[in-house]
């Protein structure tokens, strides 16, 4: 069974990257990233398809092997900050036809701290049903989570990640196929979290919305473009760079 | 003829004319629909044998393609119900024709000519004891007539629509638009599976037919990229396999349709073992090599990246290197030599340093050039 | 009443009847897992590629003891489902073609063994195909204490590890996330079902064991949204049709049992699809009729509708 790790959060960064090579097959997907994400920030991770976005993203959290490098979370390896990390994965990556309602998927953030064996009782409940009030989904706790529109569904994955009361938080693309309204939900969320000293990691494709909803900016394409500050990161000369002048955008370059 | 030969001969027709159809099928992710056909026409067939009073040949092939249609049409409606997904259709249908045909055959019809182990594993070895007769002539081994019959169909189906079924196995949309409908050309693949399969069930049994289906394709898959090699390996591979599979069978005295199935399994064990491009050692031969230009790769990078900055010093140590790209000591040592070994670096006091080389190497590396770096 | 006091008295009825309700339960659970996990043909694999275990396990030990031939069983089923996924990682053979390649070749392989088993003329042998078509009739007690400490074991594992289970079957890209051994997870949810299948051979057979294994699940999703009100629903869908098959296969005379059960657990499965009160096609059906009833009459009265 699992403890809550006690380690003292390092005040400077939330999320250090050195030297991160992620190969899939020995090809590189992620090339020799160094980055650093500073505690209290909301950051949006930029590129094209295909840079790598959710796979950096899925190394930090431990769920894919590094060829080389190292991550820290806190100051600590990912392993033993588990406790201190939500994850929202992509809307598409689960089967929304399985028999749960929406009030038992978010009671799912409560598993990690509940360790092996141990049920989710009275009290994982309530917080369960607190978060889905956050996220003004508190009508739908029973509604079979197929009847849910695609919004509704994100705004139940983030109260998933509400639950899990965590320091670091990482979402893999939240407004892909979402309504107005969960949009605003979701910024409103994300403002918040960052007011209550938490960070906030996304995986973001729109780059109109970007300098609008993130103070922070990893811009990738393989290799690290560039990080900081959206005011001084996010420049045209940048995203150039990211994107390329249309002849290094094709995948074959990449393997 | 002797008997022999005969049970040869129907193996190699046998296993040809169900390989055929079997490339469509892998191709079309549907190899499991044959598992379902081959196992739902045994109410047909039983059914045929009760009308005509005998075991037989065409009344009980008409009723057994009679179910294996109502099976595929099952499957299809309940799967449009939308609240079954395919697979689980078929596993629902299967089970209870076969359940079906099984009762038939235990109440109703004892007296029939229908030997339950024959439904899984066929009786080809009694294949030359079976004559067709007509109008009191013995015009010789019936299986021999039926397969070859069943052969002919095939390839003649198979030419006729090569260019029809290649289009929208690929792109059923693009067949659609051209005016081949899809779902036409679906319902003909099947109604030729069933015919194949009913065909080949009374030499090798139900079971026996799937792996004469679909183990002859995947392992030419194995082999081949393009579609016609795909089809004529599958036949060579099937019918490779019924000579070995008698000759197998012969020797330990036992099932000739299980050696047949046999040998089918062991072309396709080494084709998945040996096949230059899909096969598992040449892919592991390529992983290593691989590994190597990719170890080599991140081993420059990495001096790169530090070179002339702060930490350069402390970077390119020996030790650093290792423990930087999570590499065991040994592992880094080979790959420092054999950077060397290239012109690339050279390492002298403890440190690695790179060569002009070296650094027009990381130059031209594939991730370099996908993002433009100063 | 007759059949009530069979049932408690008669030797073959009651080891027959509580086998099939054995499986149904044990397979119906986990079943009901392989299902929402998209590996609803693994059954029909995993009882296939079971046969030539059977057989090395005999030719090795030369007993007829259940239990020793069940692990063979498994442990040959086990090595398929290796297979299987291993191919499918590294080639580009589909699922569905691999599903196939390994049922089919294992059988043949099991047949290639059994008949040459059945050649060498040795006393002992006559009994194994049986576990081709299922003999429910020649279970003995023994068996069926088997199977029960079997499917008790699988069955306090799935309420042990339920939340696990579920969440490896729902997002487990998540339960990776909170820490928790994916892999490992995956093998012990893939193995329990093994078990399953391990107890419906002798029962059932090879071919029927297929349903057993998507059947309650298929029909217990149509009553609920519910996990653990579909896990109990699909138990209790495939008890019974263990219990109903084996008791009318005995009282009726000639019918086989595997057969029987697997036709009750088909009538059970459509009358599920079709009368469900929620999903049911029928109840859908009338919704639509009654919402246009109802639009229809709203537009004849003139008003919004």
């Amino acid at each position: 069974m699992r403890q809550p790790s006690l380690h003292p959060i390092d005040e400077r960064a939330a999320v250090t990257v050195h030297d991160l090579t992620v190969a899939y097959r020995d090809d590189p997907v992620l090339w020799d990233v160094d980055l650093s994400i500073p505690t209290g920030t909301l950051t949006a991770i930029i590129g094209p398809n295909g840079a790598g976005k959710s796979t950096l993203m899925k190394a930090i959290l431990g769920l894919v092997p590094m060829a080389a490098g190292t991550v820290e979370i806190f100051g600590h390896t990912s392993e033993l900050q588990r406790k201190l990390v939500g994850y929202v994965p992509q809307r598409g990556s689960v089967d929304w036809q399985f028999p749960t309602d929406a009030l038992d998927v978010v009671t799912m953030g409560t598993y990690g701290q509940l360790g092996w064996i141990r049920r989710p009782g009275k009290a994982e409940k309530q917080r369960a049903m607190d978060a889905l009030e956050q996220m003004g989904m508190a009508d739908f706790a029973h509604r079979q989570i197929s009847q849910l529109s695609g919004g509704q569904q994100q705004r139940v994955f983030l109260a998933r990640a509400l639950v899990q009361d965590a320091q670091l938080y990482f979402m893999d693309e939240p407004f892909v196929g979402v309504d107005a309204r969960t949009e605003a939900a979701i910024i409103d969320l994300l403002k918040n979290l960052r007011d209550r000293g938490k960070t906030v990691v996304v995986v973001h494709h729109d780059l109109d919305s970007a300098p609008h909803y993130f103070d922070h900016v990893v811009l990738l394409n393989v290799q690290k473009i560039a990080s900081g500050p959206m005011a001084t990161t996010f420049t045209t000369e940048n995203l150039e760079r990211t994107y390329g002048a249309g002849k290094a955008m094709t995948r074959e370059a990449v393997s | 003829m002797t008997s022999g030969t005969v049970i040869l001969l129907t193996g190699i027709l046998c296993a040809m004319a169900c390989a055929l159809p079997g490339t469509f099928l892998i191709l079309r992710r549907m190899a499991m629909m044959t598992d379902a056909i081959s196992h739902a026409i045994l109410p047909g067939l039983v059914f045929g044998y009760w009308l005509a009073g005998s075991a037989n040949l065409i009344v009980g092939a008409v009723g057994a393609t009679a179910a294996a249609i109502l099976t595929v049409t099952l499957v299809e409606a309940l799967q449009r119900t939308r609240r079954v997904r395919g697979a689980e259709a078929m596993g629902i249908v299967f089970p209870a024709m076969f359940a079906l045909g099984t009762i038939l055959i235990s109440r109703y019809f004892a007296n029939v000519h229908l030997d339950t182990d024959a439904i899984l594993y066929g009786n080809i070895e009694f294949s030359a004891f079976e004559r067709l007769v007509w109008s009191g002539r013995d015009l010789g081994p019936q299986s021999l007539w039926v397969m070859s019959i069943l052969l002919f169909i095939n390839i003649t189906t198979l030419t006729l629509l090569y260019k029809e079924l290649k289009i929208s196995t690929f792109d059923p949309e693009l067949a659609q638009s051209l005016g081949f409908s899809p779902v036409l050309i679906h319902y003909l693949l099947m109604l030729l599976l069933s015919v194949t399969t009913v065909g080949a069930f009374t030499a090798v049994g139900a079971i026996l037919v799937v792996a004469l289906v679909i183990v002859p394709a995947a392992t030419a898959y194995l082999l081949t990229d393009r579609l016609i090699e795909m089809m004529v390996g599958s036949a060579l591979i099937g019918a490779l396999a019924a000579i070995g599979g008698y000759w197998l069978a012969m020797g330990i005295d036992s099932s000739i349709a299980g050696g047949i199935v046999t040998m089918a399994g062991a072309f396709f064990g080494l084709a998945l073992l040996f096949s230059p491009n899909q096969g598992l050692v040449a892919q592991r031969h390529r992983a290593r090599l691989n590994k190597q230009r990719f170890a080599l790769d991140l081993l420059v990078m990495h001096l790169f990246t530090h070179e002339r900055t702060a930490d350069e010093y402390s970077e390119s140590s020996l030790g650093h290197i290792g423990a930087a790209l999570h590499w065991s000591p040994d592992e880094a040592m080979r790959t420092i030599q054999r950077a060397s070994d290239r012109g690339m670096v050279v390492h002298a006091n403890g440190n690695v340093v790179l060569t002009e080389q070296g650094r027009h190497y990381v130059q031209r590396l594939s991730v370099m050039n996908r993002v433009q770096v100063q | 009443m007759s059949t009530l006091h069979d049932l408690i008295f008669d030797y073959t009825l009651r080891n027959v009847a509580l086998g099939g309700m054995l499986l149904g339960i044990v397979a119906g659970v986990l079943g009901a897992f392989a299902v929402l996990r998209r590996q609803a043909l693994l059954g029909d694999t995993l009882s296939h590629a079971a046969l030539p275990g059977i057989c090395i396990a005999f030719m090795i030990t030369g007993s007829r003891e259940s239990l020793v031939l069940l692990i063979g069983a498994g442990i040959a089923g086990w090595i398929g489902t290796w297979i299987l996924l291993r191919t499918v990682n590294a080639t580009k053979l589909s699922e569905d073609t691999m599903l196939g390649v390994v049922l089919s070749v294992f059988f043949g392989v099991g047949i290639l063994l059994l008949t040459y088993i059945q050649q060498t003329n040795n006393a002992n042998q006559a009994g194994l195909d049986k576990y081709l078509f299922g003999q429910a009739a020649s279970l003995i007690a023994k068996d069926v204490a088997t199977f029960a400490i079997l499917g008790i074991a699988s069955l306090s594992a799935v309420f042990v590890f339920y939340k696990e289970f579920k969440l490896l079957s729902f997002d487990p890209e998540f339960l990776a996330s909170l820490g928790l051994p994916v892999r490992r997870l995956d093998l012990a949810l893939t193995s329990l079902l093994v078990v399953a299948v391990m107890i419906g051979l002798q029962t059932v057979g090879v071919v029927l064991m297929a349903a057993m294994v998507i059947g309650p699940g298929t029909a217990a999703r149509q009553w609920t949204d519910n996990l653990r009100t579909m896990l109990v629903l699909s138990g209790i869908f495939g008890g019974l049709a263990g219990l109903i098959g084996a008791v009318v296969s005995v009282q009726a005379n000639r019918l086989p049992t595997g057969p029987s059960i697997i036709l009750a657990l088909t009538v059970i499965v459509m009358a599920s699809i079709l009368f469900a009160p929620e999903h049911g096609i029928i109840a859908d059906w009338w919704r639509s009729r009654t919402r246009r009833e109802s639009f229809k009459r709203a537009l004849e009265s003139g008003e919004r509708p």
